[in-house]
């Protein structure tokens, strides 16, 4: 007999960002979409401003002045960040999700050190690699400038 | 109708071209100071006239259209991913995947319409 | 209601300290939605979550409800949402949680039946759905089996971590597709994919890839990990999953398929018995 009044209790999209005391690589995951929904959103705004150069010089720097104020700045440098980020992680997960720096099957001993944490050392590296960058477009972004 | 892996490893490949062309496009763009810094860059690729300057090469239209298509596809169809996420019902999923296809095909469009139109500049 | 004898925590076993369990009450005849309702237990040295559940229900309120059997993480019924994770109620220690408060509620993702209990009605659906069974084209050579399958142990070797699974159901709770997605086929059902698909015996790839290869298959993966954090058995659901992904390109490319499963031996007399091996028991069916 199928019970009637159960209770919902997936978690919804809150799940998405957290829901527990996982390992790094989940909320590696949460950074990974949140920055590729930056990413798409900036790129198609940027499609459609840029596009303004084929009506003329004046149309071009209209374009450029009304994206001038800090707060585009700072959202420019978010998606540089978020770029960065994204692309970098994106190739750990290109070869993660083929099996590459896993490891071999074989009949788990306790303790037993699961497959996120064989690859957790290629994630730190992306991380550093990241923010190195990040740093580097910081001083590109608002001091050089 | 292709199977689902198919449009997935186009999506990965579309990735691998993105980071090969938009790291070229931000460093050349953003990091423009850097590039002043180290001595290749003039500082003012936000200037129109460069801007104008690099349109009417070809190498700069070719791999901004391909950069256009590859970033569509691999954007949309990570949005797709996402939503698709989200339990909706059958015919809402196919609602959404032909907006994003007919949307992304217009956006298509225009962008290769202005690559070619600063070619022609 | 006195102490359960079994568990004899009166007489030798000292009390360490007390805990606060923190348990979430569903019923679904009186409650419109759950509650969370406060214990104190007594915690000697050893003490498992789950036994300090069963003290609840043995002295403090009889109606708290969960479900659980083996108390020795064989089973898979007592998965619980234990201070932050996906835990065995049974493998789990309350002095190794460190901690004066011990929050427990069902495993999320999944409806609540009663109290502690989840529905897991979907994973074992979704278990069911891709066949965890060898599959031969010819199907007498399963139904009448008339020798073993041979199989090295070096074969064994590449799935044996995968059948462990006990189906807890503790990876579902963890992913976070899962979390909103009802028709994700999720960590479990796709790490038994990889694991029949990687038995020399069975036939099916083909079969369960166009069963697997939908919207609702591998690519809602994305190799967030957290299942294979949380699995109690070593099974890491997550790098089946990435396994799988690997072969499903491969056999799409033409570059490794497993067509044919390995041959069925002769019988097994055909072979030297080493001394002092018994004779098999006799067919029961
Ligand atoms: S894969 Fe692990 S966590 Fe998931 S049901 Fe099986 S034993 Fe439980
Ligand atoms: S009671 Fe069987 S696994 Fe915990």
């Amino acid at each position: 007999m199928e019970q009637k009044n159960k209770f919902n209790n997936r978690l919804g999209i809150w799940g998405w960002l957290s829901g527990g005391r996982y390992g790094l690589e989940r909320y590696a995951y949460s950074l990974h979409r949140l920055c590729g929904l930056g990413i798409l959103a900036y790129f198609l705004l940027h499609i459609f401003v840029t596009g303004s150069r084929i009506d003329g010089q004046g149309s071009w720097d209209s374009a450029m002045s009304s994206v001038e104020g800090i707060i585009f700045k700072i959202g420019e440098f978010l998606v540089f960040f978020a770029f960065a980020y994204h692309g970098l992680n994106g190739i750990r997960l290109i070869l993660t999700e083929f099996g590459v720096f896993l490891g071999k099957p074989k009949r788990a001993d306790f303790p037993y050190k699961q497959s996120t944490l064989r690859q957790r050392p290629v994630l730190l590296v992306v991380m550093v690699l990241a923010a190195i960058l990040t740093i580097v477009g910081g001083w590109d972004f608002f001091i050089a400038n | 109708m292709l199977k689902e892996s198919t449009y997935w490893y186009l999506f990965l490949l579309a990735g691998l071209f993105i980071l090969v062309l938009l790291s070229i496009h931000m460093t050349i763009m953003h990091l423009d100071q850097l590039l002043v810094a180290i001595g290749i860059g003039s500082g003012d690729v936000l200037k129109f006239q460069s801007v104008l300057a690099r349109g009417r090469q070809s190498f700069f239209m070719v791999s901004y259209i391909i950069l256009l298509g590859a970033a569509l596809y691999h954007g949309l169809y990570g949005l797709r991913t996402i939503l698709f996420e989200l339990n909706l019902k059958k015919g809402l999923q196919t609602a959404i995947t032909a907006v994003l296809l007919i949307g992304g095909l217009g956006i298509f469009v225009y962008g290769t319409y202005v690559a070619i139109a600063a070619k022609m500049m | 209601m006195g102490e359960n004898p079994n568990m004899d925590t009166s007489q030798a076993e000292e009390i360490v300290k007390t805990v606060t369990y923190n348990v979430l009450r569903y019923d679904p005849d009186k409650d419109s939605k759950p509650r969370m309702q406060r214990f104190q237990v007594p915690v000697p040295k050893g003490r498992t979550v789950l036994e300090g559940l069963i003290y609840i229900k043995e002295n403090l309120d009889g109606s708290l409800t969960w479900r659980s059997s083996c108390r020795m993480g064989v089973c898979g019924s007592c998965g619980m949402f234990i201070n932050g994770l996906p835990r065995l109620a049974c493998q789990t220690q309350i002095l190794d949680l460190n901690a004066d408060e011990i929050q427990i509620k069902p495993l999320p993702n999944y409806d609540i039946l009663k109290d502690l209990v989840p529905d897991l009605k979907p994973l074992l659906e979704k278990h069911k759905y891709i066949h965890p069974n060898l599959v031969r084209r010819e199907g007498k050579e399963i139904d009448g089996l008339t020798g073993e399958f041979f199989q090295t142990p070096k074969e064994l070797e590449n799935y044996i971590q995968f059948t462990f699974c006990i189906k807890c159901g503790l990876c579902l709770a963890a992913c976070p597709t899962v979390a909103t997605d009802a028709n994700y086929l999720g960590p479990q059902a796709l790490a038994q994919t990889f694991r029949y698909n990687t038995d020399t015996r069975d036939e099916g790839n083909q079969f369960r890839f166009d069963l697997i290869d939908t919207a609702d298959g591998t690519t809602k993966c994305h190799f967030a990990g957290a299942c294979s954090d949380v699995c109690p058995k070593g099974v890491d659901p997550a790098f089946a999953i990435q396994l799988l992904k690997r072969d499903m390109l491969l056999h799409k490319l033409h570059i490794k398929r497993k067509e044919k499963g390995v041959p069925i031996l002769g019988k097994v007399t055909d072979g030297k018995r080493m001394k002092g091996v018994p004779d098999a028991p006799e067919k029961t069916v």
